[in-house]
């Protein structure tokens, strides 16, 4: 009976007209593309894009070189030089990022203190010449400086549920 | 001497007439392709090039002429060249007998099933010898398997147009279509159903189109008879697959659902409405219907196995055929419907 009900089903092309309905709805059911470069999918406020050192409001740098982050970077993408500033803070002369190694864990991030180094929700850059996936300390202010309104927004945001 | 020159000049004319339209059409298909494909798989499809992505089609034309065009080392040379033109000769030539309208046709012979029949098999000779040409084992997997799938659903195909012809009486495309003048329950879908649907899965088998494009299978034979071509060569055996496709729905429309007629032709008051719009707009809109299905069936069936293919040739769509032939040969016999 199963052998015959299956014969029928597959002879009058019945499994085949079925198919063919369930394609012909999707034909008419709204699309899911997004045009990327005019239309952009929403992004939460905890998007872990590129990085960036903050700054206090009166200008000077978070970081304190206490080079937690660089402890718990898993891909051991940042490096960090420290030594006393001339008012005797301890600052780090060098901060570099490479962005190659980086898997944008966001573990600096939870990691820092001082709340210096972030992930922006950045996405889209690029690096022309070889070398410049290494992002050093000035760059990294200035993205912060950049950034700095929605950066502050985003952590705002998020407060409650630190 | 005059009259005859100016005969062969009318003549290219009336032949250009026909094969820029169908080389826009062919244009268009791609991109209708692209467009129902997309929108079934919930995507938009093209739509960057000019409005709604209708320049895309020229935009893909461009960058294949554009290409260069590779000879494998090791291909034979001449042969190499030759297949992509055996494969697009017989995909125009085959239009010189389709009707358009009543009385517009190129060459109105008396043999136009069987000419048609000798073209769309000739094609599949290009595509063997491109195969074989290209001295890669997937081009001659490719182009043997698609001599095997010609060959066997050219008889399923041939088996469906004789009951065309048994019905009409003639070879004559333009009488077959005026044998069917009338409504369209008078055209000869309804009364040869089962061959219309196994002539029109051969059709689709005949122009190696999803759900039976083992000879390009891309999952297994990366591109079948065609991976080593390239640019204009790769080019043409498109143009000539989907002028074939083409070519087919043409055929489809004119022997089985009445050609050029309205479907209310004949019909007291619904007829002369529907005859306002020019037959041969009727015949491209059931042209326009079949190549949908086309791209429908793409959309949606999985590549056949080719076993099953072969199974599907041999011992379903012919017996089908057979079986039918002689049911229609007793309804002709004891005059049964307003058809014989």
């Amino acid at each position: 009976m199963q052998a015959l009900r299956n014969f029928v089903n597959s002879f009058f092309l019945i499994e085949l007209l079925r198919g063919l309905a369930l394609t012909g709805r999707y034909l008419f059911s709204r699309k899911f593309t997004i045009e990327y470069p005019e239309e952009r999918a929403p992004q939460s406020n905890r998007f872990r894009g590129l990085h960036a050192l903050r700054r206090y409001p009166n200008g000077e740098e978070r970081c304190i070189a206490c080079k937690l982050c660089e402890a718990v970077c898993p891909a051991l993408a940042i490096t960090i030089d420290a030594a006393p500033r001339a008012d005797g803070s301890r600052r780090t002369t060098r901060y570099e990022i490479d962005l190659f190694k980086c898997i944008y864990c966001g573990f600096c991030e939870e990691s820092c203190p001082v709340d210096s180094i972030v992930l922006t929700r950045v996405h889209e850059y690029f690096m022309e010449k070889r070398g410049e996936n290494i992002i050093n300390k000035q760059e990294l202010l200035k993205l912060g400086d950049m950034y700095e309104a929605q950066i502050a927004a985003d952590r705002a945001m998020d407060a409650p549920y630190r | 001497m005059m009259a005859e020159i100016l005969e062969l000049i009318w003549i290219v004319l009336k032949i250009v007439a026909i094969a820029v339209p169908l080389i826009l059409a062919v244009a268009y298909m791609t991109y209708a392709e692209r467009k129902v494909i997309g929108w079934i798989q919930v995507r938009r499809g093209p739509n960057r090039v000019g409005p709604l992505g209708l320049l895309q089609p020229f935009a893909d034309v461009f960058k294949l002429v554009l290409k260069e065009l590779l000879v494998p080392a090791q291909a034979n040379k001449a042969l190499f060249i030759i297949a992509p033109l055996m494969v697009i000769a017989p995909a125009f030539a085959a239009w010189a007998v389709v009707p358009f309208n009543a009385g517009v046709v190129l060459a109105d012979i008396n043999v136009g099933l069987l000419y048609i029949l000798a073209m769309t098999s000739l094609g599949v000779y290009g595509i063997v010898l491109a195969g074989w040409a290209s001295n890669s084992k997937y081009a001659l997997l490719g182009a043997m398997r698609t001599g095997a799938q010609v060959v066997s659903y050219e008889i399923a195909m041939g088996f469906a147009l004789v009951g065309v012809l048994m019905a009409a009486r003639s070879l004559n495309l333009t009488e077959i279509v005026e044998a069917q003048a009338g409504p369209f329950w008078n055209w000869y879908w309804l009364p040869l159903l089962p061959l219309f649907i196994v002539y029109w899965i051969s059709g689709v088998a005949e122009t190696n189109r999803a759900p039976f494009d083992v000879a390009e299978g891309e999952s297994e034979i990366v591109a079948g008879f065609h991976v080593e071509y390239s640019g204009t060569a790769f080019a043409l055996f498109f143009l000539a697959e989907y002028a074939n496709m083409i070519l087919v729905s043409a055929l489809a429309s004119i022997m089985f659902l009445g050609g050029w007629y309205s479907p209310f032709h004949g019909v007291p008051v619904l007829g002369p409405i529907f005859d306002l719009v020019p037959g041969p707009l009727w015949l491209f809109a059931k042209m326009a219907f079949f190549l949908f299905c086309y791209i429908w069936f793409r959309g949606t069936f999985p590549r056949y196995r080719y076993d099953q293919i072969m199974r599907l040739g041999w011992k379903v769509l012919i017996p089908v055929t057979v079986v039918w032939l002689i049911v229609e040969s007793l309804m002709i016999i004891f005059k049964i419907g307003p058809w014989f």
